[in-house]
């Protein structure tokens, strides 16, 4: 179809466009960007990557994530290798020669498939990261369009809990709860959660990344509050809970997608802190935060067994990151384009120092 | 200016009072199991947990059980289970440490991320300036559990540029202290340094916009005075909030990874170290120790200012 040809060329000026609707212009921004594009593609690829544990893991490496092998031999190429040595000394990367088993070595004196724990434990990491911030976003959303549809005092209140909130230390709050949490586990009502369940970090990180993302949407909605199509909707008779959904939650769509990556990266990163620590994902389960911890006691001998987390953990929070920058100046050319000329007017009243 | 001040401080102790019914709430009332198992931890013995109950009043109703913990926590009563130590010697003993790191942290990171924030919006374009937001969204992206090893392994073990770790005291060893403390003052101060930069770029770029800036020019001012008098010290406002903001912040939380990574014996690591443990003791004591030292901090910040922009005392709420 032609006009899907042209909605894709990145050399179509901007001036020709008319006809196209705001998502598909956005669209087109944000494949122009071509660093945006690729760190796409790299969470993508990440994502894939976790996906594909249980084929590793059943295929390549034939042991589960959390299956030890203390007192097991590898042969590999003639010789004989421990997969922990007497001292308890974990075997190093063994790339392909076991046959894809301890690709990575192990990760200490249990003998666990390092590999396996590293595709098993960024399942772990980004359902969290996705989970959390599903219902960070949730809790946000609608804590400010009521905040911002209201005023008066559900405004003072809601953002009365959100400063404080925000004025907390989150992450010492966060190991409170998340160890209280792991310890006693959670009975509310007809949920009940064990201690070492995965939704224990997921409603720690949920709640204390509320105030990050209900903030600004609070302001968007005071600020589409004041304008002429929420005063037509009521005119016409529209009760709040339509004003709210048809009407302002769809102007608010390009803030929410923004901040959805950005704030998956933040849970994620929050999520690897409290797990470092133990207040997070408990053993033994890998997230790729417990990994670290495992890693780090080994550092002088097998640096890489803490390190290879870390760079998962940044490279998908850097993707994120990129990602949600580009998705910014796609939907909201404006920012970009009063950011670049700003900094143009100060390049030409520059004078020379 | 009194009105600001005493409002403000109605506000922190709100704030205070808020944090420590979460910390309550936290520990004696969210979990499903008995709050003295709990307390007592995983492998708790019964006489243990027996007299935890009573020391603790498990069995009063809730309004009073938050008072006796009130009373535990500021009366230094609060003790952990194995060896039965006093927490609050055991944060005391922590605070030189933690108060190194984050104070030496903090100074590097905002005189770093100011002078680079300063050259970059001088020549805003420029290569610095690009070279900045690559650092910056590297900063917020690295985290310190990445950061920390690689650094630990290439300069400590490899190179042996650095001493291995722990902590020495500024009296005994002003030298030691120094070199075993660098490394952490970096890893915590680098992923803030990009960040701040930016912000006072920003910030100077928008004040050059201003009528001011360019009544001083005319006054045929040198460009340097122009740039340090009027817009540098009109940028900085927004910057030292910030400050105030994540200093704490980063006591109470960079700084705990960061002493564990290192081995710094302060607070931090002895929160890690009970985790690890399932003392919850000590846990309270240093969420609430720690939070009323942040909300405190915050509230100082304001208050300056406040001193120093009067807008802000005569227009804003006090938050």
């Amino acid at each position: 179809m032609n006009s899907a040809n042209r909605a894709t060329d990145p050399a179509e000026p901007e001036g020709s466009s008319a006809g196209y609707g705001p998502w598909r212009l956005a669209l087109r921004r944000f494949l122009r960007n071509r660093v945006a594009v690729a760190f796409l593609i790299l969470f993508f690829l990440i994502v894939a990557f976790v996906l594909a544990a249980p084929l590793w893991a059943n295929h390549v490496a034939h042991t589960g994530p959390n299956e030890t092998h203390t007192l097991e031999k590898l042969h590999v190429n003639g010789e004989i290798r421990e997969v922990v040595t007497p001292e308890g000394k974990p075997i190093g990367p063994q790339w392909f020669e076991a046959g894809g088993k301890f690709f990575l070595g192990a990760d200490s004196r249990l003998g666990r498939d390092e590999m396996v724990r590293l595709m098993y434990g960024g399942r772990t990491s980004l359902l969290i990261g996705v989970a959390s911030g599903l219902i960070t976003a949730l809790l946000a959303i609608s804590l400010g369009l009521l905040a911002g549809y209201y005023r008066g005092w559900v405004d003072a209140v809601i953002g009365r809990t959100l400063d404080v909130l925000w004025s907390l230390p989150v992450l010492l709050i966060g190991i409170a709860l998340g160890i209280s949490l792991a310890v006693g586990g959670l009975k509310i009502g007809p949920l009940e959660l064990s201690g070492g369940s995965i939704w224990n970090p997921i409603i720690v990180i949920s709640i204390f990344s509320v105030p990050y993302f209900a903030r600004p949407i609070r302001g968007e909605v005071l600020a589409l509050g004041e304008k002429e199509f929420v005063e037509a909707a009521v005119a016409q008779g529209a009760g709040p809970l339509r004003v709210m959904f048809s009407e302002l939650l769809p102007n608010l769509a390009s803030t929410i997608i923004v901040f959805f990556a950005l704030i998956i990266a933040n849970n994620m990163l929050f999520e690897a802190a409290l797990s470092f620590l133990g207040a997070g994902v408990q053993p033994p389960n890998s997230s790729w935060g417990t990994m670290i911890t495992v890693g780090e006691e080994l550092l002088t001998t097998q640096p890489l067994l803490a390190i290879i987390p870390g760079v998962m953990i940044m490279l998908t929070v850097l993707s994120l990151n990129i990602v949600g920058d580009g998705l910014r100046d796609a939907l909201d050319p404006r920012s970009k384009v009063a950011f670049e000329a700003r900094t143009g007017i100060a390049e030409t009243e520059r004078a020379p120092v | 200016m009194l009105r600001f001040i005493t409002r403000r401080l109605v506000g922190m102790v709100f704030v205070l009072f808020v944090v420590s019914i979460l910390v309550f709430l936290i520990f004696n009332v969210v979990p499903n199991s008995p709050p003295a198992q709990r307390l007592a931890g995983k492998n708790a013995t019964p006489t243990l947990v027996k007299s935890i109950e009573e020391e603790w009043g498990f069995d009063e109703p809730l309004p009073q059980q938050y008072a006796t913990m009130m009373k535990k926590v500021f009366t230094g009563e609060l003790i952990q289970y194995s060896p039965r130590v006093s927490v609050h010697e055991r944060i005391e003993e922590g605070i030189p440490a933690t108060l190194s790191l984050s104070i030496g942290a903090g100074i590097i990171w905002l005189s770093l991320g100011l002078v680079l924030g300063y050259l970059a919006a001088i020549r805003a374009g420029g290569w610095l300036d690009r070279v900045l937001t690559g650092v910056a969204i590297a900063g917020v992206s690295i985290p310190v559990l990445l950061l920390a090893p690689v650094l630990i392994y290439l300069l400590t073990y490899k190179l042996e540029i650095f001493p291995n770790g722990g902590y020495v005291g500024w009296t005994e060893d002003p030298w030691g202290w120094f070199t075993h403390l660098i490394l952490p003052w970096f890893t915590v101060a680098i992923l803030s340094i990009g960040f701040y930069s930016r912000v006072l770029r920003s910030n100077m770029l928008d004040v050059m916009n201003e009528d001011y800036v360019r009544t001083a020019r005319a006054k045929g001012l040198s460009e340097r005075r122009v740039m340090t008098r009027h817009v540098l010290r009109n940028s900085l406002i927004p910057v030292v909030t910030l400050f105030g903001l994540d200093f704490g912040a980063t006591i109470a939380g960079t700084a705990i990874i960061t002493e564990v990574l290192y081995n710094i014996e302060g607070i931090g690591l002895y929160a890690a170290e009970s985790v690890t443990k399932f003392e919850l003791p000590p846990i309270m004591g240093i969420t609430l120790y720690g939070a009323f030292f942040v909300v405190f901090i915050n509230a100082l910040v304001d208050i300056a200012y406040a001193y120093l922009d009067p807008r802000v005392r005569l227009g804003g709420t006090a938050r």
